[in-house]
Formats: structure tokens, sequence, C-alpha cells
């Protein structure tokens, strides 16, 4: 267990200095820099030489590289040009947004794909089964873009809830955590359906797997009920296979917050790296990358952790990349 | 039954790109100045006495400049004409155009969009699922046949290209790359990009199918009588991943779609001028009424989600369709 902790924990690191490293190189690399951007050429070149000094940009790349990963080791990512603040707190600020999006959309997606799929997967025809079934295909035909301008379309027509940005501008009655809520149900949603969708199928597809297994028909005769046998014994079973798609899911809802947040103006860091690359803020690219791959790193550790748990042959035999495909 | 309904969406939308100027009332980019976002025209066969015609439809009349609101004309109506001008069917009058799903803020005509957009979307997504088959193939096919060293070099790559979220890296090589392009240089670009990123999905399958089949006798005997690796791989080992990489394919198309349409809404994808099912979506987003008041200007996401839904529906019938939620690609 121990090694495998530490494999997967080399794996992480590898992932976050590769990310944000290999974004920061791209970055320096792109055509065009942040000072030619945004002073279109309006200013005497003295003046552009000056503000590329400023930022660094009038070094090499690979000693641009050098100093930017000597800092970064220390958590220091420089300042980004665009808002002339410290990265470090624009991406923590940022980060911890998309973590609360990220976070109540897989416990939404969690919470109603598990047992829907328990359902559809221990009954054999009916019309139950066939409608979850089919609901889930319906979404699972919509990415998160579909399903957000969906749920801001119904949003916008009803005013039932807001369908842009994370708080609202004066604070309403019921206080700030009530305000917050209420501004994430469309945009968790919008993540959540298509992924509860997901779960259901997998869920439905173990679950049925497990019930055609001798043990559940041995434990039906000796009298159990058929209510506990499902959700007890032949869940315990069909569970595993489910919980190793979560470390493959963080990607995914990582992918899908980026429309999701671009088209709520939910303040994450999907918009932030578009925003830093679009002007080409080598430091906010790089320190936007790098938070990202913290995520994922963090997000895969932890879903590869809980399924060595659940099942401790994952440890024993599966490579770092192996669990992480 | 369901596989059916499958086909005949994909094949509705196949239609509609391959025939769109012949489906498409208008051109992409022509413009009906007086008609900024109006609604669709719905064609009638019974006027207001209770007459039968052939179809028609009314000529709307601004009733609002400034909120941009229509009333139909129903004092006079517009008949349509089938099968001229190289169109299926237009009104003949220009003063008064067939507007299937309305009218966009630049008064161009989204049912014809939708038609031209179609070919983009759809030539973009086939043009990188292609891509990706080739790359997928061919990195699959060698890390297979070759184990050892090179096969563990090849998947780590895979693995970990897999392992980042997919919209990002597109995101993150798209932007690092000049911001305006001509809508050639995007669609080439895009779909190296979505290649590069579908690929390991093909690679990691077809590398462990190849190593399987390598064993069979089939492959042992032809190895016996002198085939050459070349000729082992193309004629014998590859062939048996068909299977496979069609049900990859019809996972990735749909993912790609959608990535070049979140692409384009955020500015990254096409220039506005050409019309794709991700351009119109920007376009749409970028008037704050199109919720409430122009919601016809999302149909692009309709046609979005009635592809998608098809091409799922043809994996339907496969043995277990659930299997293919876990090797979807992040969309």
């Amino acid at each position: 267990m121990t090694r495998y902790l530490a494999r997967r924990l080399a794996f992480a690191i590898v992932l976050v200095v590769a990310v944000s490293s290999g974004s920061f190189i791209l970055a320096r690399l792109a055509p065009g820099d942040f000072v030619t951007l945004t002073t279109r050429g309006q200013v005497s070149p003295e003046t552009m030489q000056r503000e590329r000094a400023r930022f660094g940009l009038n070094k090499s790349v690979a000693a641009h590289y050098r100093d930017w990963f000597a800092a970064a080791v220390r958590l220091d990512f420089g300042d980004s040009m665009l808002y002339d603040r410290p990265v470090r707190g624009m991406i923590v600020e940022r980060a911890a947004n998309t973590a609360i999006l990220a976070v109540a959309a897989l416990v939404l997606a969690t919470a109603v794909g598990l047992p829907l799929g328990i359902v559809a997967g221990s009954r054999r025809g009916g019309v139950i089964p066939a409608a979850i079934r089919s609901a889930s295909l319906l979404l699972l035909s919509m990415p998160p873009l579909l399903t957000s301008l969906l749920l801001v379309f119904i949003a916008a027509r009803t005013g039932w809830f807001p369908i842009a940005g994370m708080r609202s501008a004066t604070t309403p009655g019921g206080g700030a955590t009530l305000d917050l809520l209420h501004h994430l149900v469309v945009p968790s949603l919008a993540i959540a359906l298509p992924l509860a969708a997901m779960l259901e199928r997998l869920q439905a597809q173990a679950m049925s797997e497990v019930i055609a297994e001798p043990f559940v028909l041995a434990t039906l005769a000796r009298g159990v009920p058929r209510s506990r046998v499902v959700w007890r014994d032949a869940l315990k079973a069909a569970l595993r296979p489910v919980a190793g798609v979560y470390g493959l899911i963080v990607g995914t809802v990582l992918s899908g917050s980026f429309a999701v947040e671009v088209i709520t103006a939910w303040p994450g860091l999907g918009s932030l790296m578009l925003t830093a690359l679009r002007a080409r803020d080598v430091y906010l690219v790089a320190g936007c990358a790098a938070a990202g791959a913290v995520f994922l790193a963090f997000g895969t550790l932890v879903a590869d952790l809980a399924l060595a748990f659940v099942d401790p042959r994952t440890a024993a035999s599966a490579s770092p990349d192996e669990a992480a495909a | 039954m369901t596989r059916g309904v499958g086909i005949v969406l994909v094949a509705l939308a196949v239609t509609a790109a391959v025939a769109a100027p012949l489906i498409a009332p208008h051109a992409a980019d022509a413009r009906f100045p007086g008609l900024l976002n109006a609604p669709p025209t719905v064609p009638h066969v019974v006027d207001d006495g209770g007459l039968w015609h052939a179809p028609f439809i009314y000529r709307w009349r601004l009733v609002s400049q400034l909120e941009q609101r229509y009333e139909e004309d129903r004092s006079q109506r517009v008949p349509l004409a089938w099968f001229s001008g190289g169109h299926l069917v237009a009104a003949p009058d220009a003063a008064a155009p067939l507007l299937v799903a309305g009218a966009d803020s630049f008064g161009r005509d989204v049912f014809s969009r939708l038609m031209f957009g179609a070919r983009t979307s759809l030539s973009l997504a086939a043009a990188a699922a292609l891509g990706a088959t080739l790359i997928g193939g061919i990195v699959g096919g060698l890390a297979g046949y070759a184990g050892g060293a090179a096969d563990d070099v090849l998947m780590r790559g895979t693995d970990f290209v897999m392992v980042l979220p997919a919209m990002y890296v597109a995101l993150a090589l798209r932007a690092v790359l000049p911001l305006v392009l001509s809508a050639q240089q995007v669609f080439w670009l895009l779909a190296a990009i979505f290649a590069v990123l579908g690929a390991p999905f093909i690679a990691r399958g077809v590398r462990s199918i190849v190593r399987t089949e390598r064993r069979l006798e089939y492959a042992i005997a032809a190895e016996a009588l002198g085939a050459p690796a070349m000729r082992l791989l193309l004629r014998h080992l590859l062939p048996a991943t068909r299977g496979f990489v069609a049900v990859q394919i019809t996972l990735l198309v749909p993912a790609f779609i959608v990535a070049e349409a979140t692409l384009s809404y955020v500015g990254l994808g096409f220039p506005d001028t050409v019309a794709s099912w991700g351009t119109m979506l920007h376009e749409a987003s970028s008037n704050i009424r199109v919720f409430a008041d122009f919601p016809w200007l999302l149909s692009p996401a309709a046609a979005m989600f009635l592809v998608v839904l098809g091409l799922n529906l043809v994996l339907q019938s496969d043995r277990s369709p659930e299997r293919h939620a876990l090797q979807r690609p992040p969309a």
C-alpha cells in the first residue's frame, strides 16, 4: 500500500510539473506576446522594450523558463501581466470556485446516478428501468455545453434560478451561503446531468452482471428478501467497477466545467485560463495550468486511494498508469 | 428499433451537409437587412378566408424597430416556389424570404446557415476522426506488434494524454497559435489537434487487439510463411481491429462536434463569417435576449443534440452499450 501510494504521488508530481511547464513554454512560444497585444504597436520601440524587460519577455525562452521554474517550485508564480496581481492569489481563489462547482456536480451526479442505476440494473424489463434507460440515453447525448444552454434557457424563461455569476450584487435575505447555493443550481446541474447518466449506465451494467451471479441466487434461495439482496449484497459487489471510473471522471468534470463556466459566467479556473491565453499572459497561463493539474492529480489520487480501499487488489497489481487509465 | 432511429438521424444530418446548397433556401451569408432577428415563417395551406392553397407564407411586418418585434402581414400570400433557382424550396420574393428557422441578428437565414454549418461541423469531425484513426492505428499497431520498450513508451504517452482534460488541451493548443486565421487554416488546425487528442482512445484498443491476434495461429502461420512485418500488420492484424475502431469513431465524432462548438463559442474556433454550429451559437450568445425572445437562434444546439443522440443510438444495439461509457472520450 505504501509503495502504491508513493507511485501514485510520483505520477501526480510528474503530471503537475509537465503540464505547467508545457503550458508556460507553449504560451511563451506563441506568436504575439502580451506587450504587442496590449499596445497594438501604438508606442515607441523603446517603450515596448522596457515593458518586455519588466515582464521578463526579453529573456530567451530557456532562460525565462529556468527563472520561472526556480520561482515556481517555491510556489511563486510571478505577477499576472493582465491584472498586475500575484498569480498565486488569483489561481487559489478561482480554483476554489471551480472546486465548489466540481464537487457539487460530482455529489449530485452520484446521488442521482447510482441509485437509479441500481434500480435499472436489478430489474429485468418493466416500465421503470426502461424510463431510466431512455432518460440516460437522452442525457448522454447532451454534453455540458448543451445542458448549460438548455438550463440557462429554462432558468431565463421561468426566472427560478440566476443564470450567471456566483453571487448576487447585494446579499439577499437568507445569507451568502443560500445565495451561493441558488447560483450553483444551473452550473452544477449542467455538469451533473450527463455525468449522472453515465454513472447510471455503468452502475446498471455492473448491477445486472452481479445479479446474474450464483451467489445472488443462493442468497435469494435462503429466503433473504430481494430488496436486501439487491441493496446490500449485490450492491457491495457492483460498486467496484463504478468506483474505478471516478479517477477518470475528474478529467471529464474539469473538461465539462470549462464550457459551463464560460456560459454561466462562473468565475472559475476555466474562464481565467481563457482570458490568460487570449492575452498571452504567460505567468497566468502557467499558473492556471498548474492549478488545474494539481486539481486533476489530487482528484485522481483520491479516487485511486478510494478504489484501493474498496478493492485491495488494485494496489497490489496495477502500475500507476494502468490505474489512472 | 432505436438503432433505426439513430441511423435516420445521422443520415439526415449527413444529407443536410452534403446537399446544403440544394436544401438551403438561401446562401449562408445572404442578408435580409429588414428582417434582423425575425421569427420563423410558418408555411400555411389555409388562408384567413378558410380557402386551401398550395403551401404559402406570410411576410413579416416590422412592428417595433427598437424591440425587433414582427407581425404577420396577412393581407397577401407569398406562395412557395419548388425546385426553382437550384433550391428545393424558396420564396421567390426577395422581400419576403422563407425563414424556416428565423433570422439571426444580421438578418441571415438560420435554417440555411444550419445546413451549411452542418457541412463545416460534420466534415471537421469526420476529418479529425479519420486523423485519429490513422495516428491511433499506427501507434497502437506498432506498440502491439513490437512490444517491449517501444510498447511501454508509446502506451505511457497515450495514458498521459488520456488523463488530461481534453477540452483544456485543445483550448491551450489552439490559443497558442495565431489567433486570427483563415477558415481553411482553422479547419486543418482543429482537425489536427482533435486527431492527436482522440488518437490515444483508438491506440489503446488497437494495441491490445493486435497483441492478442499476433499470438493466434493464423498470424503465426502467416509469419512462418515468410510474410514481412508490414504485410502481417496491414493485411492481417489491423483488419481485426475494424469493429473496435468503428465503435470508437462513433464515440469520437460527437466529442469532436462538441469540441468545435465549444472552441467557436469562446471565439477560438472558426471566424464568425464561417457558418458552423459553434459560430452560430457564439453569435446567438452575444445577444442577451436570445433566451427570452429569439430562441430559434439556439437551433444549432438542437441540431447538435440530434446528431449526438443519433450516433449514440446507433451504438445502442451493440451487445453491451454500457461498456462504451467507460471508453467515452470526455466531451
